[in-house]
């Protein structure tokens, strides 16, 4: 095992965290200040990845082609919030499980209506479809354009929550609500903003996840229990949580698959051990969380004091 | 003069002690099936009660357990057919075509899944055991998956249902009636449950938690045991399930039945062991009724969802038996 | 003099800058009524909450009849039989009166898991319960549901449940906060009884009912203890009534 082996996966962890942090990012805040509990952030991402696909292959744009997405999940979440979704702030839990359960149903035969079941697929922008030499080894470029535009949304969120009066809101909002309202704020549309936010990070989660994966049905739910896991591990409510559990749960993901199956062939024979390796690696991520459950049951950093 | 949760209660059960003869008479033996399945997630979803309705702890990974009963039978069926050894277990026993030793040991495995995943789970409350629950049975989900010795992705088949002496569980009928039979038994012993002094905490966690911990009562250890009760009744569901369909996937545990499942409890009314039965059957019928209109059929039922939500807390059993209806 | 049931050494407990608990001495001994008193923020309630074990203390000690239990988690101190009461009423608000006195009494037994017989048909349970409800003047309201009590009738079902898990001392925070003249009287006859079987540290801001009911007094400013005593000398201390009670004139 080479160090460069070893940078390279690191690299394939940080991307696949940054992709988690655009998705837990804003799952964490709407449960931080609105206490809403989304089952379907999964479904934005979906919305996300399919109108990208669409528009860019009308378009030719993959540019454009993102920002439609982000603008149709953005547009998606809004409604939503609109129609259904704020009149369950101060319900139960249960009862946002129920209803976003409902909205995912929804989602995912509208998509199909809309699309068709059988899957899309889209190819790397042209500009971005090389290597970039690292030290001799080659590393897709598409990659490399995917850790930074996650880092700028992690910095630019982070500026925002410090720096503006809306993130002054956001953070006053998420342990003293009924101040925020004192305040003369209007609240609700505060919330619908936050919540087409959210969406929008989802959107662009789907739209950069778009050339990698396959596009279908039942994609959001995979991302969002990953997501879940990572905002279990990174504390809810906190978006420096989300970043610091999105970037653990990427690398331990990543690097599980890559050297579990290595390390016990040293152990085992080689189709055992990738076998062996293989299932192991892919329960690493809940091992983590399970881990961090022990120790922090309330993840490693929390904002929000509920439960 | 009987009330009306007592007409309501006895009028279904001789519905469903009924419907077999009923439905071939009418020469709808369809119907048949399609009421075992009912039966099965009736199971399922009133074990499910037991922690949602009555201890407040929504857990969305109930289905889990389901899958873990199906395939504890698929496995020991799978290697008494093929006379192999079963894993991970001592000694080379080759399993059981036996419901008397399949149904148990389902029963048992999911006990001991829900016990664990339980004990890290209840270590949390709220919002994180929603996510945590769901996270675990994802987890099962995907190492089942990725078993290609039972199949993966494809599952399983059952090479035949559970043996029970004396009994045809290969007829459709006599198989009703023994999902019936189990039902009702689960129900009976559920209800006990309830009503005596475990029960009483448990609905006491739903209320109040922090009080009885400063009463002086080990809360924890209370809801873990009724977890682990409530999974070894969607173990033994799972069972039933697996022997309808005579075949075991992945699919069973998905989150999305774990979904359903709380549906079902919600749509018949929480909080009472014989409301999730309706919900159960009102789900599944409805599903019958909507895919024979559209293929489409969700994107009804999603927006149908919000709707009862929104607007129809209550449930069809506590609309049905009236106001007050609790079973305690 | 009797001999102290609770010992309090040294509590400290910071939240941030803020030091909620600073060196907290407290001596509560048994069969007494023990208030405590303090302005606003003094950390009257953090106290009640670390001695009870809602919380941690960051450093210090807690003994309950000898035995150190500053660790000890609440539902074990509460079966060591310390119980305690909360400023703003909890109980279980979908059972009746009669239920939640039952649920106290079970959590006292053995086996308060029981799968046995129905909870709610057991004379074991229901007639101490029943027994309870008359002391506290709630008989003709056994079978409300609690959520739909008045609130002083609140406060007397939480006194009743507390008794019910049979304590050796009762911490009541604020017992009569929110309570109108009548029912404070009444709670006032509910408690002075008590005194000799079971001991109470009350923390409460009515001073009258205070001064009226306790045996000694403990007056806390700023997460310290500064004077304790009987009645007549907090009432004469002068650094008291400086820090204290000259807010209230």
């Amino acid at each position: 095992m080479t160090w460069l082996l070893f940078a390279e996966q690191t690299l394939n962890g940080l991307q696949q965290g940054v992709m988690l942090f655009l998705m837990a990012a804003g799952l964490t805040l709407v449960f931080g200040i609105m206490s809403l509990l989304n089952l379907a952030h999964g479904s934005l991402y979906m919305v996300g990845a399919y109108v990208t696909a669409t528009v860019t292959q009308a378009s030719g744009s993959f540019g454009l082609g993102v920002l439609a997405g982000m603008a149709a999940a953005a547009l998606a979440g809004g409604l939503i919030e609109l129609i259904a979704l704020r009149r369950l702030y101060a319900r139960d839990h249960l009862d946002q499980v129920l209803a976003t359960f409902g909205l995912i149903l929804f989602f995912n035969e509208l998509v199909k209506i809309l699309w068709g079941p059988q899957a899309l697929f889209l190819s790397t922008p042209e500009i971005l479809s090389g290597t970039v030499d690292l030290a001799g080894t080659p590393y897709p470029a598409y990659r490399l354009f995917i850790i930074a535009v996650g880092l700028l949304v992690a910095l630019g969120l982070r500026v925002l929550i410090v720096n503006t009066r809306v993130g002054m809101l956001i953070r006053a909002g998420s342990t003293h609500r009924e101040m925020v309202g004192a305040l003369g704020v209007d609240i609700a549309r505060l919330y619908t903003i936050i919540f087409a936010v959210g969406a929008m990070l989802a959107g662009l989660a789907g739209a950069l996840a778009g050339p990698m994966l396959a596009i279908q049905v039942g994609m959001g739910e995979n991302i969002l229990i990953l997501t879940f896991v990572v905002i279990i591990v990174g504390g809810i409510g906190s978006v420096r949580g989300a970043l610091v559990g999105a970037l653990l749960v990427g690398t331990v993901d990543t690097f599980g698959r890559a050297f579990l199956p290595m390390a016990l062939r040293a152990v085992m024979d080689p189709s055992a051990a990738d076998t062996v390796g293989a299932s192991i690696a892919g329960m690493s991520i809940y091992i983590l969380m399970a881990a961090v459950l022990m120790i922090r049951p309330r993840g490693l950093f929390q904002a929000y004091g509920g439960t | 003069m009987a009330s009306r949760r007592t007409v309501v209660l006895t009028l279904g059960l001789l519905l469903l002690i009924g419907l077999p003869p009923a439905a071939l008479a009418f020469g709808e033996p369809f119907m048949v099936t399609l009421w075992s399945r009912i039966l099965i997630w009736a199971l399922a979803a009133a074990s499910l009660d037991l922690i949602l309705g009555y201890g407040g702890m929504v857990s969305l990974g109930h289905a889990a357990f389901v899958g873990i009963g199906a395939y504890t039978v698929g496995i020991l069926g799978h290697h008494a057919f093929e006379g192999s050894a079963v894993p991970f277990l001592p000694g080379d026993w080759s399993g059981s075509a036996l419901a008397l030793v399949q149904w148990p040991a389902a029963v048992g495995a999911a006990a001991l899944v829900a016990l664990i995943i339980g004990a890290l789970s209840l270590r949390t409350a709220g919002v994180y055991f929603i996510m945590i629950t769901l996270a675990f049975a994802q987890m099962l989900y995907y190492f089942f998956i990725s078993l290609p010795d039972y199949g993966g992705e494809d599952g399983i088949n059952l090479w035949q249902r559970s043996e029970v002496p004396g009994l045809d569980t290969g007829d459709p009928v006599v198989f009703y009636y023994v999902c019936l039979v189990l039902l009702v038994g689960f129900l009976v012993l559920a209800k006990r449950l309830v009503d005596s002094r475990f029960g009483m905490v448990l609905r006491g966690c739903k209320q109040n938690e922090a009080r009885l911990r400063a009463l002086g009562c080990p809360t924890t250890r209370g809801k873990l045991v009724a977890f682990a009760i409530a999974g070894a009744g969607a173990g033994l569901a799972g069972a039933l399930a697996a022997n309808q369909t005579e075949f075991v996937d992945p699919g069973l545990m998905h989150w999305t039945k774990s979904g359903e499942l709380i549906v079902m409890v919600l749509l018949g009314g929480m909080g009472t062991l014989v409301g999730p039965v309706f919900g159960a059957a009102a789900l599944l019928l409805l599903e019958e009724v909507l895919t024979g209109i559209t293929e489409h059929w969700m994107i009804i039922l999603g927006p149908l969802l919000i709707l009862v939500v929104l607007f129809a807390r209550r449930g069809i059993y506590g609309w049905l038996a009236g106001p007050g209806a609790r079973d305690g | 003099m009797a001999e102290p049931i609770l010992e309090v050494r040294g509590l400290t407990k910071r939240f941030g800058a803020l030091a909620a608990s600073d060196g907290l001495d407290l001596t509560v001994r048994r069969g007494t009524v023990h208030g405590l008193i303090g302005p606003n923020g003094a950390g009257k309630t953090t106290a009640i909450n670390q001695l009870s074990g809602e919380l941690s203390p960051d450093s210090g000690h807690v003994l309950f009849e000898g035995r150190d239990v500053t660790r000890l988690p609440v539902h074990r101190r509460a079966r060591l039989g310390l119980q305690r009461s909360y400023q703003i009423t909890s109980l279980f608000p979908d059972f009746t009166a009669l239920d939640n006195v039952a649920m106290a009494v079970q959590i006292r037994g053995r086996s308060c898991f029981g799968m046995g017989r129905p909870a709610r048909r057991d004379p074991t349970l229901r007639d101490p319960a029943r027994a309870l409800l008359d002391r506290v003047g709630l008989d003709d309201r056994r079978d409300v549901v609690a959520g739909g009590l008045a609130h002083g009738e609140k406060r007397q079902l939480e006194i009743a449940m507390a008794l019910a898990a049979g304590p050796r001392m009762l911490l009541l925070d604020e017992p009569m906060a929110g309570v109108g003249r009548r029912e404070t009287r009444r709670l006032m006859d509910l408690l002075a009884p008590l005194r000799g079987e079971i001991t109470l540290l009350l923390v409460e801001h009515d001073m009258d009912v205070v001064f009226a009911l306790a045996d000694e007094i403990t007056v806390m400013v700023k997460g310290r203890a500064i004077a304790s005593g009987p009645p007549e000398s907090i009432r004469a201390d002068r650094e008291v009534r400086r820090a204290y009670l000259g807010d209230y004139g």
